[in-house]
């Protein structure tokens, strides 16, 4: 299946910025931060279709997927 | 020596130098401000008349070498809202204010002649002086001019061409340690200032320090404390890509407001956003990490250079790029910053500005996207204060109701900033109850609903959301009496060790024995104080609401619409 993976700050350093991914069925949202090398303790959002997640989501075909270091402002 | 009470009358130009009264003797910043405003000021009075007043007062820590903790409050009735008002911003003016031993300077009266006016305060006193030189000229002549006349150490507090025409998004500048300048914004204080027909204050603090009651115990503190700050993430991510790092996440979240408040995304989101303004600065020359004031340890200001690697402008914050970006469907980093330098120099609110733009497009008045228009409105209608420009330059509702659009994004007048309530729940209930129309920075709600930080709640559900608010807007009101920026809040919300740190500086500085309780206390005291104000001022429960196409109009791409009833927002204040 076809997720649309994006990278936000500094994540994006040395990866990219957005990807379609070709993902087995059953993939989660943790496994994509796991093959990606983000260290899941610097995760601070995951916005799944602009909903908020967990590591534990299984994707499905066509999903947006964001990844979000520990950000703030305002 | 003991702080004092500064003191100018602008109607007989007389000054004085008062002891503290004891019910102030606790109070610095914002706390300090709405106490004065709620006890001198006539809550029906009118905000550019002679019965309003102008109170800056620096925090309780400034003038300190604590992390962070150079903010300035200012104070007054709002000729924006009708409501009491409190602004704060850095630059160098806490820590000269706090150093010449002013706790607070009480500028009352008005001028019976058509002069213009400045002001220089040292820890002798005021003195009032003529201006000629100055008048008509925006903020950036003026710091010039003034540290021409003085020295590049003066701080500075002044008015551009906005304040002068009492412009309700008017500004007050003020310098900040590169001798730009940084804005006391929302809620048109700027236009009371020129209304007291004042065009600058200096501050000259001379030798002039602030004295510890137990300057041990205040380094020990303070060291804990900027641990924390140092430490925490947000703060490391804020001094890469400033606050303007929230573009793409509220815009993925779908609560960034677009198009004049009639979409939660923007297709130009990339371009505007944190990421492409730091690679930008970086490629330009400029610096991506900057402080608004001496000891800031975040750093989220930044140097934006232009195509040319000159300076262009600083402290581009994440509402300012959205208000001017997405409201305004501008996808051109160098065009906002090029608008962003000339509100600096005029002295006008970057956010009430830009979404008065944005209601102006939807009217009509220029094509949503001109940003080429908006900066010619911007120097030859409001600079010159031409029937156009003074539309746009009273804000968003000023707009609206010239020209009759409905779809007008205020609450008790004051322009709605950057995150869309429908979508974003919480941050709704904050606009609908501030004391001072909408705010995000008065209960920022965003931590906790978008970014996980003190915990999680979802944003697209009513549930949890008027009790957070209140909470944030409680603590809120006590980090804006400390003289500490905001940002402290992120370590303050997830480390531990962050607040009772900063509760043991306040004592080490005082010799005083506060508890979290009493800090607690302090906030609600302020915001029932300020709450008061307002209802002697003629506001009710009906005036915390937001416009009604909020209700009606569905945002995409949630279709989320607000829902909250009338008797929901009304129990924030069961307290």
């Amino acid at each position: 299946m076809k997720v649309n993976v994006k990278l936000f700050a500094f994540f994006r350093e040395g990866r990219f910025i957005k990807e379609d991914k070709e993902l087995p069925e059953g993939t989660t949202t943790g496994q994509v931060v796991d093959d990606l090398n983000i260290d899941r303790e610097e995760v601070g959002v995951l916005l799944l279709n602009s909903r908020h997640c967990k590591f534990d989501k299984i994707l499905q075909e066509g999903d947006i997927y964001a990844i979000f270091p520990v950000i703030g402002g305002g | 020596m003991a702080d004092k009470i500064f003191r100018v009358n602008m109607t007989d130009l007389s000054t004085s130098i008062e002891d503290v009264p004891a019910d102030w003797a606790g109070h610095g910043g914002r706390g300090l401000t709405s106490n004065i405003v709620a006890a001198e000021v006539p809550p029906t009075c009118h905000p550019l008349g002679p019965d309003n007043k102008l109170i800056f007062a620096p925090g309780l820590l400034s003038g300190t070498t604590a992390s962070n903790s150079g903010r300035i409050s200012a104070g007054a009735k709002s000729p924006l809202t009708g409501t009491i008002k409190e602004s704060n911003s850095g630059g160098t003016s806490a820590q000269r204010l706090a150093k010449i031993g002013c706790k607070a300077l009480i500028i009352e009266g008005q001028p019976q002649d058509d002069g213009w006016y400045s002001l220089l305060v040292t820890p002798e006193g005021v003195t009032i002086s003529k201006e000629e030189e100055l008048v008509g000229k925006g903020n950036f002549a003026i710091v010039e001019a003034v540290e021409k006349r003085f020295s590049d150490k003066i701080g500075i507090l002044s008015i551009g061409q906005a304040g002068e025409m009492l412009m309700t998004g008017a500004n007050i500048s003020v310098k900040d340690p590169d001798s730009h300048v940084r804005s006391l914004g929302r809620g048109g204080l700027g236009a009371v200032m020129g209304s007291k027909k004042i065009k600058f204050i200096a501050l000259d603090a001379k030798d002039g320090k602030v004295e510890l009651a137990d300057a041990d115990a205040f380094r020990a503190a303070n060291k804990v404390f900027t641990k924390a700050l140092i430490d925490h993430p947000v703060s490391q991510a804020l001094g890469t890509y400033g606050s303007n790092v929230l573009v793409n996440i509220i815009n993925e979240a779908g609560g960034l407001p677009t198009k004049n408040f009639s979409s939660g995304q923007f297709e130009g989101h990339e371009q505007i956003s944190g990421e492409t303004m730091h690679d930008l600065i970086v490629e330009r020359g400029g610096k991506p990490t900057h402080g608004c004031h001496a000891g800031c340890v975040i750093k989220c200001s930044q140097i934006y250079n232009d195509l040319k690697g000159n300076y262009k402008t600083s402290g581009m914050e994440y509402e300012s790029i959205w208000a001017m970006g997405a409201d305004c469907t501008v996808d051109d980093l160098d065009q906002i910053a090029e608008m962003d330098s000339i509100m600096d120099d005029i002295g006008i609110d970057s956010i009430e500005t830009s979404v008065a733009f944005g209601v102006a497009m939807e009217a009509k008045v220029l094509d949503f996207g001109d940003s080429k228009e908006m900066i010619r409105i911007l120097t030859e209608e409001i600079a010159k204060g031409t029937a156009l420009g003074r539309v746009i330059g009273n804000g968003a509702g000023s707009v609206g109701k010239t020209y009759g659009v409905i779809r007008v994004p205020v609450v008790k007048n004051q322009a709605i900033p950057a995150y869309d309530p429908r979508a974003i729940k919480g941050i709704g209930i904050t606009y609908a109850t501030s004391t001072q129309g909408a705010d995000h920075t008065m209960g920022y709600t965003i931590a906790t609903e978008i970014l996980g930080v003190g915990g999680t709640a979802d944003p697209l559900s009513k549930e949890g959301m008027v009790e957070l608010s209140r909470g944030l807007q409680i603590a809120t009101a006590a980090i804006d009496s400390t003289g500490m920026c905001l940002f402290i809040a992120f370590a303050a919300l997830d480390d531990e060790t962050c607040l009772p740190a900063l509760i043991d500086m306040l004592n080490a500085r005082f010799g005083i024995e506060l508890t979290a309780d009493d800090v607690t206390n302090l906030g609600m005291s302020i915001l029932k104080t300020e709450h008061a104000f307002n209802i002697a001022a003629g506001f009710t429960n009906l005036d915390d609401r937001l416009p009604k196409f909020f209700e009606t109009e569905p945002i995409a791409p949630h279709n989320a619409v607000w829902d909250f009833t009338g008797e929901e927002i009304d129990t924030f204040w069961d307290f």
